[in-house]
């Protein structure tokens, strides 16, 4: 993990794209990224079909993983979302399981962390963005646009007012994009610099070794705190998208 | 100057909106600690606002965490 070269430390090269399965995989660019894209949807689709297969009154572990995650995330939409909320449940639980399982599967050492990759947190929010428009303008139709219009302000404001509605609805992109993407990033290189020191320290001889187990402590407890921001993340990410399906079935 | 001190100094200073970032978590989870001492019985409902402010406030330090790794790495 800690890889250094002349002194300085190598933060970004944990987050470079290697392709995978040799030749065939490598003709079509299929990166370990992308095979833990696919390690993630086998475990989200194990869990719930072998946890739900015996349907026990009395739940095992994984069933009550499985009815866990569905009841959290189906009251999460029927609170957030409101009246018609249910509709979009099956959407809301796909990306929460697929982000929080990306964000989860990273900490692991020698996995990847396919959500640390803005390519892939943006085309996550594209399909959140379009899903929340094409929703408004199918319940609202052209109603739709006086979202952008704030009721209740002097009609003076209006010109100033209905560009900054605007600008905020379309900055959703990035910063719903950029906040997954940023805090599994810095995470990930908070814990590559920190196992450098341990590795850096360590090597300067009896001086360093003190400073070297505090940093080792400090790792460990950032891999706490990595799995708490896994989880916190995903919970965000699912929970905006609620709030934006609740701005567009709505409308305010 | 040359290019490397410029860069490091540029990664510095786009870090000072950590400073705003504290005054804001700070204030999250004094609000809580306040409405949790006024009313226990709410607390369930109102941590989890906590939390997701925590987390949207989290996410401006992380977005000038980037811009001072894109200064320094890219």
């Amino acid at each position: 993990m800690a890889s250094e070269s002349g002194g300085s430390i190598d933060a970004m090269g944990q987050f470079k794209l290697t392709t995978a399965f040799g030749e065939p995989g490598a003709s079509v660019y299929f990166t370990q990224s992308n095979v833990m894209m696919l390690v993630a949807c086998v475990l989200i689709l194990g869990t719930l079909v072998i946890g739900m297969r015996r349907r026990a009154m009395v739940p095992g572990r994984l069933q009550s993983l499985a009815e866990l995650a569905y009841t959290g995330v189906l009251g999460m939409c029927e609170n957030t979302i409101g009246h018609g909320g249910r509709k979009f449940f099956p959407f809301v639980f796909t990306l929460f399981a697929f982000i929080l399982l990306g964000n989860l599967l990273g900490v692991f050492p020698l996995f990847f962390t396919f959500t640390s990759h803005i390519a892939v947190t943006l085309a996550l929010t594209v399909l959140v963005f379009v899903m929340t428009t094409v929703v408004g303008i199918w319940m609202h139709g052209f109603h739709f646009f006086s979202y952008f219009v704030p009721q209740g302000v002097p009609k003076v404001l209006l010109p100033l007012l209905v560009p900054i509605e605007i600008l905020s609805y379309l900055s959703r992109l990035i910063s719903l994009s950029v906040r997954l993407f940023a805090n599994m990033m810095a995470g990930h290189v908070m814990l590559e610099v920190f196992g450098a020191f341990v590795v850096m320290l360590g090597a300067a001889g009896l001086v360093g070794w003190l400073p070297a187990a505090v940093s080792l402590g400090v790792n460990v407890l950032l891999i706490g705190f990595e799995f708490l921001v896994a989880v916190l993340q995903a919970y965000v990410f699912a929970i905006l998208t609620c709030i934006y399906l609740h701005d567009a079935v709505h409308l305010h | 100057m040359d290019l490397i001190s410029a860069k490091q100094l540029g990664a510095g200073i786009a870090v000072i909106a950590l400073a705003g970032v504290g005054v804001g978590i700070g204030n999250i989870f004094a609000a809580l600690v306040n409405s949790v001492a006024r009313n226990p019985a709410a607390r369930d409902n109102v941590f989890g606002l906590a939390i997701l402010g925590f987390a949207l406030t989290e996410a401006v330090a992380l977005y000038a965490l980037v811009i001072a790794f894109i200064i320094l790495f890219v």
